[in-house]
Formats: C-alpha cells, structure tokens, sequence
C-alpha cells in the first residue's frame, strides 16, 4: 500500500515519475523505458499522433492503458486556439480528457508562452479538462493559474532538451512554497541528481523525456531516475537538515539559558 | 524596414575569406569546447583547419542533435505541380531554353489529388508543393488551390516555388500552408546574375528577401538553402549560416532549418563550377549545425541512397524518400515529363525508412497537426 501517492485531480497514482515519449530512437526503447520507469503517467506530443488512425503502429502502442495514464501534450502550438483545438480533437477521438498545456512559440528554446498558456487553461478548464500547464518558473503565474483552477503546475527546471538540472531552483522553491495544487517540475532535468534535487524541495513530481530518450540505455537510464525521484521524496519526507555554512554548537543562540 | 540584405553588406567576399583563412586550430578548439558558436567559432569549422578535425565535429553535432530533436528523422515527399518555367537558369533542366525534349505540364485538381492520395498511401503525411518559375502557369490563386486540396491528405503542407510578395505568401499561410522553402542558390552576387538569364528570379534582393517576407506573413517553418557548386562551399555556407540566423532572430515564431542541396550534374553545356566532393559536404554541413544548434538540417534525394545512409546520424533531422522531381510523377505521368533533376536515391519510403532505424534513428511520418490551422 502507497501511504504517499500523488494525487492529481482526486486520482492516485504510485509514481512521482512521469516520462516524456518525445526523442526515443524506436518504440521498442520507448517501451523499455516505461516499464523501467514505473511511470504511470506518460506524455505524447498530440501532432505526432494520427488520431484518425489511433490503432497504428507508434508512441501510443508503447502505453498500456491499465497501468498508465496518457496525458496529451499540446506541443507545437503557438496560441491558446491552436491548443484549445488539439485538446478538443483529442477528447473528441476518445482520448480522457486530461491534457499538459505546452504552448511554445519559439522553436529554438521551446520557453512556453505565459499568455497564451493562461487564456488556453482558462478555456479547457471551463470545458472540463483537466489542464496541467507547462510554464516558465514563474510564481505569480503559478497562483494565476491554480485560481482559475488547473489541476497542478509545471514549472520547467531549465529549457527543453538542455539536460541542465534546476537551473529555476530559486523559483520552484517559492512556487512550491506557495502552491496549493501539486508542483512537477518539466524539462531540463538531465540527471537522476537532478530528479533528487527537485524531489528533496519538496516538489510532487517530475517529468522527464529528453535524458531518456537520449541515453545509450533508455530502460536503465529510466529505472535510476525512478530510484532518484523516490531517494529525493524519502528524504524530503524524512526532514532533510538544513545546510550549514560552519560547524556550529548545538545551541549557539539560547545555550546560554540552560546554565 | 530591415531586410537581410544589410547584414549580408557587412560581409562581402574579402571579408569572408578573410575571417575563415584567419581561422587557427585553437579557434576550432573552441568552437568544439563553447556551449554557443559564434561567428569566428563558424568560420573556423568552414576553413581548412577544421579538415582534420571532422570526426570530433561529428560527435559533437550528433550530440547536439540528440539533445534538440532527439534520435527521430522526419520524413516528407516532394510533389511538383508543375514544370512550366520562366526563368532560364543555366544549371537546371527546367529552365525555360532547356534543351530537353520531355514535356511541361501543369496539374489540374483531379491529378493533385492522384499524386497525393498516392504519396498518402506511401505513409507520408508532410509533403513540400514545388513549382518552377511559373506565375502565369501558377498563380497565387491556384498554389492556393493546391496547398488546400493538399491539407485534406497531409497535416503539413510546405511550399518551395517562386518568390512571392507578403500577400501572397498570407494568401497561402491562409489556404493552410505552415512552410516555405526558398533557396538563395548562391549568395554570391556576381554568379547568381551569370546563372539566371531571364524572369523574375533575376532579382537578387526580391529572392534574398523573400524566405523573411514568408516568415512575415505567418509561416511556421522556413527552410533555407543554396545549391552547393554554383560557388566557393565555404563562402556559400558562411553567408547561409548568416542567412538563417537572422530569420531565427527576425522570425522567432518560425522554425528555421536548413538544406544544402549538392549540384552534382548540370544540363550541357553548363559545368558544375565549383565541385563540392564529399568531404567538403560534410564538413559544411557539421559546420551548421554547430553554428545553428536548433536549425533543421534538411537532405534531399540529390544524393545517393549511400551517402544519404552516413549523413543520418551527423544531424540531419528532415528527408525526403522515394521522390519524383517530375510534375505526376507518383500516379500520373511518365517519363515523357520533364524532371528537374535526376533522383540518386530511388529506394521507396520504406527502405528509406528501414536505413534510418539501421543508423539507430527513429523515422517520424507526423510531426505536424491540423488543429494548428484555423480551419481545421
């Protein structure tokens, strides 16, 4: 029994690890990398779909329903519209109507659009989604979209692909301080270590593609980051110590009350 | 009103030439140890020095690569609506004195359709609409058309035809369009004037602006080029690389990606005045894409099935498979068409395909959407 699932919109899941399907050099990794994982939420890029022809050989082959939930991203789309309408399509091709909102106008950094990714969750929210916005670390924009009801946020660690870890760690920690839904820290992470530093904050999960699908072993490579992310929950859980610049006497303040 | 045009006058031939024989090994170090590469960084891949250097420039492209695109190739068809040509541009078979015999044709709507429920069922869904020079044959109004009927069967739907104004490029970002592709040929002036005798596409600045015009007007994807041959590699490959930056900067919605087609055969009695042999080729290429960490690398069927295999995992990120450079090639038409080019690869999409899982790479049919237009 998991005394620690996460809970998105009123459901469980076992696995703070959530896994990307972008970059994989066969579906075959693909597949290993999920079982390895334990990941039971999975992303795929909704343009790489065929949603007419859903039963064809490709990512969504890879996810097996029973133990994983498909979460559509929206990657590709330059406003709130093109978003909305990849959603709708989606829903509309039988797919649940969960959907990350990844509104990137700018092919080169793929740094999402925060107009955009608010005017697109404010929609899909009213229309009964359960939106799950990719967005720059940016507090206020946390509060903003919780308010108008997103079921969790997801602020990236460092850009798209750069395996650069929690450049944004400053920020994350505030919006994880501030938060009222759950925090999963996106893109960037390069590293187990990395996974373990965003988990040991004290975010509720992680998301990662680009470092999976990039190592000469997806499976083993994602079967580290599952063991990173849960060391890094466990220790935030267990009350991490807080660092010190010097060795210090136990009571250096108030020690002298004791006599 | 900026234009690409004013920077390329900061970087005429003497200092060009100038900055990639200045180059030593220790800027090519660097440009092999720095997170960006910038200009001195380029020029030193594009000189001599980098020649001993490629395997290093390799693994480093791959890496960067990998880390952008992931380990994926797209793929997409090229489908000629036409072969009617106004220009007369000495290195091309269509070019309107051409002396050969074959035929020009232009599609009506009933043969596009042919030609794309043929590539559909090949498994394409991106497919790039070619013209020659030809607004009269095809005009704004029936490249419309076709990019139209085009997105009923492909969710992506490019164009690499004659330069257009603003508000013909918006007529077809209207009709569904999402890419340009437009290639400068040579960015020298003195040889692009020697080569296009006749037409519209005699004028440089309308051409050299036109990609940006595109961007402008609301395309998402511009492809940049040069026929590689026509001039000095080098030199044509620096002023590229210039050319694509500055649409990454002026476009930043558009996605920005490069080709660097190789003029291999000439119709007689033209001669390929600069070769570019393998080596060169590749060391271009590798040069781009360390300069160009995002840009698109794309590779066409002028190069054998052989070389296209080794040119996969370098950075290549866009192929196009089982080609025909002739206007119904696919369901309609023979070889008593004209083609444009002879293909050097002729495997069919599947073989292509199957190379590119070989090479450890996954082929990407879809990567484009139609909920990314208005009117899907």
């Amino acid at each position: 029994m998991n005394d620690d699932p996460l809970v998105i919109a009123g459901r469980s899941f076992g696995s703070r690890l959530m896994i990307g399907t972008g970059k994989f050099p066969s579906a075959q990794a693909l597949r290993e990398a999920i079982a390895a994982s334990g990941a039971e939420i999975v992303t795929v890029a909704l343009r790489r779909v065929d949603l007419d022809k859903p039963g064809e050989e490709g990512i969504l082959q890879a996810i097996d329903p029973a133990k994983q939930l498909l979460l559509p991203n929206t990657s590709g789309a330059r406003d709130a519209d093109e978003a909305v309408r990849l959603a709708k399509l989606a829903r509309a091709a039988g797919i649940a109507p969960w959907v990350k909102l990844e509104l990137t106008p700018e092919p080169r950094y793929l740094l999402p659009d925060p107009i955009e990714t608010l005017r697109a969750a404010e929609i899909l929210v009213r229309e009964g989604f359960v939106v799950l916005p990719y967005i720059q670390a940016d507090p206020i924009l946390a509060k903003r979209l919780e308010e108008i009801g997103v079921a969790a946020v997801m602020p990236l660690g460092a850009p798209i692909g750069s395996n650069r870890g929690l450049r944004t760690r400053d920020m994350v920690r505030i919006i994880i301080e501030q938060a009222g839904v759950p925090v999963v820290v996106d893109a960037g992470l390069g590293a187990p270590s990395h996974a373990a530093e965003a988990m040991e904050l004290g975010a509720d999960a992680v998301l990662v593609n680009t470092a999976l699908a990039d190592a000469a072993n997806p499976g083993a490579m994602a079967k580290a980051f599952a063991m990173a992310t849960e060391a890094g929950r466990m220790a935030y859980r267990a009350g991490l110590a807080q660092t010190r610049d010097a060795a210090e006497a136990s009571s250096p303040l108030t020690g002298f009350l004791n006599g | 009103m900026t234009s690409f045009f004013d920077e390329l006058q900061s970087w005429p031939e003497a200092r060009v030439a100038a900055f990639i024989d200045a180059a030593r090994r220790e800027d090519v170090d660097a440009a092999l140890a720095a997170e960006t590469c910038g200009l001195r960084e380029f020029a030193a891949l594009l000189s001599e020095r980098a020649r001993d250097r490629l395997e290093d420039v390799a693994q480093k492209a791959q890496r960067l690569t990998r880390g952008h695109f992931g380990r994926t190739i797209g793929l997409y068809a090229p489908l000629y609506l036409s072969n009617v040509c106004g220009s007369d541009c000495v290195y091309c078979w269509f070019a309107a004195k051409s002396r050969a015999n074959a035929a020009r044709v232009t599609l009506d709507d009933a043969a596009i359709r042919d030609e794309c429920e043929a590539l559909a069922a090949r498994g394409f869904d991106s497919v790039l609409l070619l013209t020659g020079e030809a607004p009269g044959a095809v005009p704004v109004e029936r490249l419309a058309n076709a990019v139209a009927i085009a997105r009923q069967y492909f969710s992506s739907v490019s164009v690499e035809i004659y330069a257009l104004d603003t508000e013909g490029y918006r007529r077809l970002c209207g009709a569904g369009l999402d890419g340009v592709t437009l290639y400068m040929e040579t960015y020298d002036p003195a040889t692009y004037e020697r080569v296009h005798l006749a037409g519209k596409k005699r004028d440089y600045r309308y051409r050299l602006d036109a990609i940006e015009r595109a961007g402008m007007a609301g395309a998402r994807r511009l492809n940049a080029g040069a026929l590689f041959g026509l001039y000095n590699w080098r030199l044509d490959a620096f002023w590229l690389g210039l050319h694509a930056r500055y649409l990454q900067r002026r476009c930043w919605r558009s996605a920005v990606a490069v080709s660097f087609p190789r003029l291999r055969h000439a119709p007689e009695p033209f001669a390929v005045p600069c070769p570019v042999n393998d080596a060169g080729l590749v060391q271009l290429m590798l040069a781009l894409r360390l300069f160009l960490p995002e840009a698109g690398l794309t590779l066409s069927t002028r190069e054998p099935a052989a070389l296209r295999d080794r040119l996969i995992p370098l950075g290549v990120t866009l192929m196009s498979a089982g080609s025909s450079t002739r206007p119904g090639g696919y369901a309609t038409h023979g070889s008593e068409i004209l083609e444009q080019f002879a293909i050097e690869d002729a495997r069919p999409p599947e073989a292509v395909a199957a190379a590119i899982r070989r090479a450890g790479y996954d082929p990407v049919w879809k990567d484009f959407d139609r909920a990314f237009h208005r009117e899907a």
